[in-house]
């Protein structure tokens, strides 16, 4: 799901609607829908009509994205443990959903171990939770609709969640939901358990799957359920290859990561129509081979990729890097005060959290004893040396932002030796478990490579396949280095900023081959940077050291060094120093 | 309860399963890794190898459920008694879930009784119950780092410790500590690394046959979990005899000094942190040769489990392409020949 011009809203809009009916009939295999785009009447009428095609008297519950985990697995209910004099135990989100739905809303605010807490009930039909002294499993099996209505590339739907959820519906732009009706799911329902799969349908569907380049498993199932589904909705008993068509085109098409290699789609072909009547195939499939099959519904698949996919392969690739892991992380890290690390004793008051779980438990040897100092009192009698708080572990970590001159002057010099350098450095983050993100800037423009992230694999991967040559856009690069260190201290983290460059900017702001408005404009954003109180430090990769990049360096009052005085391992242990001294002087 | 898919009927990642029924024929191999691609089934392997595990013997009305023919490893209660009663137990896999918070984990006075009857009773936790058998923690990279803390504290020593509302216990705590995970959603930290004797790389199967395969079965458990378990009873029995067998033998299965030699050579090659490595790699190679009924380990044994054993062990250059297992394979090839 990346931005590039995908399937025209009237086609989406007849998917969706056809989606939401097969989700009503197997909601539980087939996980949920991600529905992607600002909320609006459209999106509310595909969620109201789920609803209501939903047997009459199912839960659909709400799930906000900022849900804390006692309240997502249940825990133990206070009033009531209170009042009762003994622990009662309070159902959470998930286990109030069993045989529902739920709805989760700004899903692109969902952190990740809230998302694993969601997606380990999925996979297991049950919740167990083990907290606050009760240790329970309980039955959630529930479809799930995640809203996710991010805006940037890197805002979306954790992928742990994604992956579990079998439609990705684009509702952007779509004017409305095409109507279909379908009468008693109970009925579909039962129709659909007696419905069977020709094996070569299965094994078209896995071969379509692998062609789009999809590299999850669940995909390929989520097919043959919707596939199934579908066939109990035509009301045939066995899968057809049309009915395959259909699925591979709801389920695998937004997860297609490039186009099948057979042949290059025709750019001018007509979307096909939907739903498009099927008359009857049964006899049709007896002759048809796998292979003719997975070309059918690769064919069916074709038009609602997203135009230009090939040619945005590695954009695509590198939005879904983007979408793995980090993500929008530094974003909403700004509302969590760190992670919990356990209790202690000390004064609910300050602004601290009291535990109460903790509390009861240091309270209750006491009972006894103080029931017989005041015979009087009736209840649980808590003191103040009971109170027990919670403890948070800051994440005040330092993201190092690495900005890499990738120009045709620098890389000529001495990018061999920069890269040495971002080498070691990561090797240290990955030992403090600090945050790095890189950009690139070369050519026209600055791109952020890889967004703040804590995964090596993903550092070591991006940095590996970073090309050079073009012109020195170092204004743009400086004002997207300030982006990303904004994001990183609103989150509550602190930014460190490297920059590699040899400091000789050649391209303006705007895009233009200007030198002077260049470095007029390098100078400028540089100054920015000073005023946000930004710590920094330049790096200067030049063959003998250069004024451009010491004026730089003074302009945005960074530490300055010259990379032919410094080796790999001097870079890195100033790096590594300014990072541990850490935090911003604003 | 919800059925748990038959392990044997689990299409591919051969890798994964063979080390998982290892620690099952030797528990001292110090647990498994499983790390890699969503939806590969990695948690769906551990979760149905606790059917394959065959029963252990336990003291009866043991929290910690002890073994009473090994008096050194038992609970004070236990270490007491000069007669056992016995009984036959599965031996316990306790799922770790994310969300879990200390008290449950390490165990906590019991709040109910305390409550309402006024007694200081301790009520085991999580720790307590997977001893002597596995404790698995699905997305152990997520995992909180206090519970993290504690997790290497007591794989450690063997022991859980508690010390807190008034309550001053100690007990055994000996486990197989398994973990699966995601690499993109967060590194593990190197010491936790450490803990685990194995690890597998879990990829997504590349070719049309297995990817049909593993649909195809998954639908047909979904329909009708009965009769698939049914359908599987058979390999599943075989595949528990199999593990009974290799336990029996294990001491048996000779490790000749050249095998070590090679095992001491390989980790040399490799520069591996520590003994640890060369250590879990011998103990590996000789359950596996036992699990295929060698009368000794053989150089064989050694080749095969060296990536297992010692992928996670090898010191990370941060920007090396080169992946650990082809690092692995080359110095396999430097160190036996080809």
């Amino acid at each position: 799901m990346t931005s590039l011009p995908g399937p025209p809203p009237d086609l989406r809009s007849a998917d969706a609607a056809l989606a939401a009916l097969l989700l009503a009939i197997d909601p539980i295999g087939l996980g949920g829908a991600v529905l992607r785009g600002a909320g609006g009447p459209v999106r509310d009428a595909w969620i109201s009509r789920f609803r209501d095609l939903l047997p009459a008297g199912s839960h659909v519950g709400k799930l906000p994205a900022y849900v804390a985990a006692d309240r997502l697995l249940g825990g133990l209910d206070v009033p009531a443990t209170l009042s009762a004099g003994r622990p009662m135990f309070e159902k959470g989100i998930l286990a109030t959903a069993d045989d529902g739905a739920l709805i989760l809303s700004s899903a692109e605010r969902l952190e990740t171990d809230k998302a694993a807490l969601i997606a380990a009930a999925m996979d297991s039909g049950e919740v167990a939770v083990q907290r606050d002294g009760i240790s329970s499993r309980l039955p959630a099996r529930f479809a799930l609709i995640a809203c996710d209505e991010g805006q940037a590339e890197d805002e979306a739907v954790p992928p742990a969640l994604a992956e579990r959820l079998a439609f990705h519906l684009d509702f952007s732009d779509m004017m409305s939901l095409e109507g279909s009706d379908a009468g008693g799911i109970d009925t579909l329902r039962k129709r659909m358990a007696f419905t069977t799969v020709p094996a070569e349908i299965s094994e078209a569907l896995c071969t379509s799957a692998i062609a789009l380049g999809i590299g999850s498993l669940r995909a390929g199932l989520f097919a043959l359920k919707a596939a199934r589904a579908l066939a109990a909705l035509r009301g045939h008993n066995i899968v057809t290859a049309e009915d395959a068509a259909v699925a591979a085109r709801l389920v695998l098409a937004p997860r297609a990561v490039r186009f099948p290699a057979a042949d290059q789609p025709d750019e001018a072909a007509e979307p096909q129509e939907p739903d498009a009547p099927a008359p009857d195939q049964d006899a049709q499939n007896d002759n048809s081979s796998p292979g003719e099959m997975t070309e059918l519904i690769l064919e069916a698949v074709r038009p609602v990729l997203p135009k230009g996919l090939l040619e945005a392969l590695d954009m695509a690739v590198l939005a879904q890097s983007a979408k793995s892991g980090g993500g929008a992380l530094s974003a909403k890290a700004g509302t969590r005060r760190g992670r919990p690390a356990g209790t202690r004793k000390g004064d609910p008051r300050n602004g601290a959290r009291l535990n109460l779980i903790e509390t009861l438990r240091t309270a209750a040897p006491w009972q006894r004893l103080r029931l017989k100092l005041a015979p009087g009192r009736t209840g649980i009698q808590v003191r103040r040396e009971d109170f027990r708080i919670n403890r948070y572990k800051q994440r005040n970590e330092t993201t190092a932002v690495f900005v890499v001159d990738a120009s045709g002057s620098a890389a000529l010099q001495r990018m061999a030796e920069a890269k040495g350098a971002v080498e070691l450095i990561l090797a240290d983050c990955y030992v403090r478990r600090d945050r790095i993100a890189l950009i690139s800037f070369r050519g026209r423009n600055a791109e952020v490579l890889l967004p703040p992230t804590r995964s090596l694999q993903r550092a070591r991967r991006s940095l590996a396949d970073l090309p050079g040559g073009g012109g020195t856009p170092l204004g743009a690069a400086i004002d997207q280095a300030a982006l990303i260190a904004d994001q990183v201290r609103r989150g509550g983290g602190k930014p460190l900023l490297v920059f590699l460059t040899d400091g000789r900017g050649n391209i303006a702001r705007d895009g233009t081959a200007d030198r002077a408005a260049a470095l007029r404009d390098a100078a400028e954003a540089a100054r920015a940077l000073r005023v946000q109180g930004f710590r920094a430090m330049v790096i200067d990769i030049s063959a003998t050291p250069s004024d451009a990049a010491r004026q730089l360096a003074g302009n945005m009052a960074a530490t300055y060094l010259p990379l032919p005085h410094a080796d790999a391992s001097r870079i890195s242990r100033s790096v590594s120093t300014a990072m541990k001294a850490g935090g911003t002087s604003a | 309860m919800t059925a748990r898919y038959p392990f044997s009927a689990i299409a591919g990642q051969d890798e994964l399963k063979q080390a998982l029924l290892l620690t099952a024929v030797d528990p001292l191999i110090g647990g498994l890794l499983a790390f890699g691609d969503r939806g590969t089934g990695k948690s769906t392997a551990v979760r149905a190898l606790a059917a394959l595990l065959p029963k252990m013997r336990a003291t009866t009305g043991c929290a910690y459920h002890c073994d009473p023919d090994s008096p050194d490893a038992q609970c004070a209660a236990c270490r007491k008694q000069a007669q056992h009663k016995v009984r036959s137990i599965p031996i316990p896999v306790v799922d770790l879930p994310l969300g879990a918070t200390e008290d449950r984990v390490i165990g906590a006075l019991d709040l109910e009784r305390a409550l309402t009857k006024g007694e200081k009773a301790f009520e085991p936790g999580l720790l307590a119950q997977a001893n002597r058998g596995y404790l698995y923690v699905d997305e152990v990279n997520l995992l909180e780092d206090h519970i993290v803390d504690l997790l290497l504290d007591v794989a450690a020593s063997g022991e859980n410790v508690v010390e807190r509302e008034g309550l001053s216990i100690r007990h055994p705590a000996r486990f197989v500590l398994v973990g699966s995970g995601n690499p993109e959603e967060g590194e593990l930290r190197p010491q936790l690394l450490d803990r685990f004797g194995l690890s597998v790389e879990v990829r997504t199967p590349g070719d049309v046959t297995t990817w049909v395969d593993i649909v195809k079965r998954r639908e047909s458990f979904e329909r009708d979990p009965t009769a698939f378990l049914a359908q599987w009873q058979k390999a599943e029995d075989k595949t528990r005899r199999r593990i009974t067998a290799a336990r029996k033998r294990l001491n048996d299965v000779a490790v000749p000094d050249d095998v070590l030699e090679r095992a001491a050579g390989l980790c040399i090659h490799l520069k591996t942190d520590g003994l640890r490595g060369q250590l879990t790699l011998m103990r590996a190679a000789r359950a596996l040769a036992a699990f295929e009924g060698a009368k000794e380990t053989g150089i064989v044994h050694l080749r095969r489990m060296a990536a297992p054993a010692l992928r996670h062990r090898l010191r990370r250059n941060p920007l090396d392409e080169t992946g650990s297992a082809t690092r692995i394979d080359r110095a396999l090839a430097e160190v036996f020949g080809p």
